[in-house]
């Protein structure tokens, strides 16, 4: 029998991008919970904030390690975004087709896509911006310090569209990768193709509306608060002196 | 049966082109059919051509959703005609060809060319590799369960519905479509063709296979034969990722 050897790079491709995908999906679903601590009061965002910069674990934050994730996420985030090229429409005339193709189709899952794809094109811009400022200035988050970023510092209006942006592409990515795999697919894919379609739409009304909960918290803050002696947060539990 | 509502007028319009009349150009025309119980479109397209305009042209051979001859855009997705009952409908009804197959006229479209190079290209038959062929022996038995499930992928009719469905191939031509990957997936069901996973992988491992579906599922919705391409397409890629691992 002839064995030629085959070329394995497009399944890796496939894979890689689904990984990605999914790890950046998990990982949105977690920020997204974090940041809505403020809701719950400036404390816990602040006590969220320590954990990460690593207060619990070692007693001494270190920025660092913000930076050191925001740097993973976006490598995930370039590597996930230039697979993911691949796929998008490469000149004006394919372009064309798709969207005629999906207006006369009047078909969901192939409109989802069109949003996948214009969503991720946004994120390649804004959503890079913002990982760029958690990477070069780590040590800048907290209750204040965030909410002076989104009013005084104009961020708010970027927040708002990577919002949209990043949870209906992260949930229609996730219903997506499910049936790209057949995760989970049981006797009746048709069965849990519906369900998963239902958990999508049920996840994006949740997490935007978490989402901009905070986004409005944090703007009020950034409205009323009173900056005139800097962003840091003072804590009335956890008193710091190198800090 | 004084109740008895009086029938629609179905307006029908049809996207009309006949690419070797220099002279034509696509254009839309419409026609007026006055709605009779259980009507199909392949009913109201004979109504046309014998009472209003003979010249329109379109194909049906079966009328029973079997031969896939019939298959069109019925307002904007493809489906097969004769399938299609008109009381399911609006009554204005768009009606075009199948795009990205050749066109002969009207409704009329050659999937068959294009068909027979894909099952060529994919090989869609059992390749037994026997030496030597022996007429006496029995065939291998087959567990019934797996049968079904081969007779299940079987029953696609070529009508390029999935084809047609499909943004993805729309976009890129050179992707083999999910009428192509569900006859692969057929074949490497089959305990009796004896292709490795490798040959397999050949013929689907790259962007113009599995790896080039983007999951859009215009296919599986409008397969009017039901046929279970979602799962069957999320089977392959599992294959071709598990022959890429072990390889
Ligand atoms: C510049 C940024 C990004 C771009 C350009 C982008 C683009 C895309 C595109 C076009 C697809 C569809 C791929 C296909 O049809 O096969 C996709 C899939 C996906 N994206 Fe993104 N994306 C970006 C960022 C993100 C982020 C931040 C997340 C997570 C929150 C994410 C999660 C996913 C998931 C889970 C999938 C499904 C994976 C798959 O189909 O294999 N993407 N992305
Ligand atoms: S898979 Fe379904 S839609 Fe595609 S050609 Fe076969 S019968 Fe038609
Ligand atoms: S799932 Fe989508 S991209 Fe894949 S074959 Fe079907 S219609 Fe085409
Ligand atoms: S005429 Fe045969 S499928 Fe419609």
């Amino acid at each position: 029998m002839k064995q030629e050897k085959i070329d394995k790079v497009p399944a890796w491709l496939d894979f890689t991008q689904s990984a990605t995908g999914l790890i950046l999906a998990l990982f949105i679903m977690g920020h997204i919970l974090f940041e809505a601590s403020i809701l719950v009061s400036n404390e816990l965002m602040y006590k969220v904030t320590l954990m990460f910069e690593g207060y619990y674990f070692f007693g001494e934050t270190y920025p660092g390690i913000v930076s050191f994730l925001a740097a993973a996420i976006f490598i995930l985030f370039i590597v996930h975004a230039a697979l993911a090229l691949r796929k998008f429409p490469s000149s004006y005339q394919q372009y064309k087709i798709i969207r005629e193709h999906t207006t006369r189709m009047q078909h969901e899952d192939s409109s989802l896509w069109m949003i996948q794809v214009i969503t991720g094109f946004m994120m390649f811009f804004i959503g890079s911006v913002h990982l760029y400022i958690m990477m070069s200035q780590p040590s800048n988050i907290g209750p204040y310090a965030s909410s002076h970023r989104v009013v005084a510092e104009f961020m708010g209006p970027l927040y708002f569209m990577l919002l949209l942006a990043v949870i209906s592409h992260a949930f229609i990515g996730l219903y997506r990768l499910a049936l790209k795999w057949g995760f989970m697919e049981g006797k009746h894919p048709e069965i849990s193709r519906a369900k998963f379609k239902l958990l999508m739409k049920a996840m994006i009304a949740v997490y935007i509306i978490v989402g901009l909960s905070s986004l409005g918290k944090y703007t009020y803050i950034g409205l009323t608060h009173d900056f005139s002696d800097g962003v840091k947060y003072k804590s009335q539990t956890i008193h710091m002196e190198n800090h | 049966m004084s109740e008895e509502k009086s029938p629609r007028t179905l307006k029908i319009d049809v996207l009309r082109y006949d690419p070797n009349d220099k002279n034509d150009f696509p254009h839309i025309e419409r026609f007026e059919v006055l709605e009779a119980d259980g009507m199909t479109l392949y009913i109201v397209l004979n109504e046309i051509r014998e009472h209003l305009d003979n010249s329109l042209m379109f194909d049906f051979v079966c009328r029973a959703g079997i031969c896939g001859s019939c298959s069109m855009l019925v307002n904007g997705r493809p489906t097969l005609a004769c399938s299609t009952l008109t009381s399911k409908l609006d009554a204005h009804i768009t009606l075009a060809p199948l795009p990205l197959f050749k066109l002969i006229k009207d409704l009329s479209i050659y999937t068959g060319e294009w068909m027979r190079y894909l099952n060529e290209h994919l090989e869609t038959w059992i390749h037994a590799k026997e030496e030597v062929l022996n007429f006496d022996k029995l065939e291998e038995r087959m567990d019934p369960a797996l049968a079904d499930e081969i007779y299940e992928l079987d029953r696609c009719v070529e009508c390029g519905c999935c084809v047609a469905g499909c943004g993805t191939i729309q976009m890129k031509p050179s992707f083999v479509g999910a009428v192509g990957l569900n006859k692969v997936a057929r074949y490497h069901l089959d305990p009796r063709d004896k292709r490795s996973d490798e040959e397999y992988y050949e013929l689907i491992g790259d962007e113009n296979g599995v790896f080039g579906c983007m999951t859009l599922l215009g296919c599986e919705d409008v397969c009017p034969k039901d046929l279970p391409l979602q799962s069957k397409i999320a089977y392959l890629r599992r294959m071709m990722m598990k022959t890429a691992l072990k390889n």
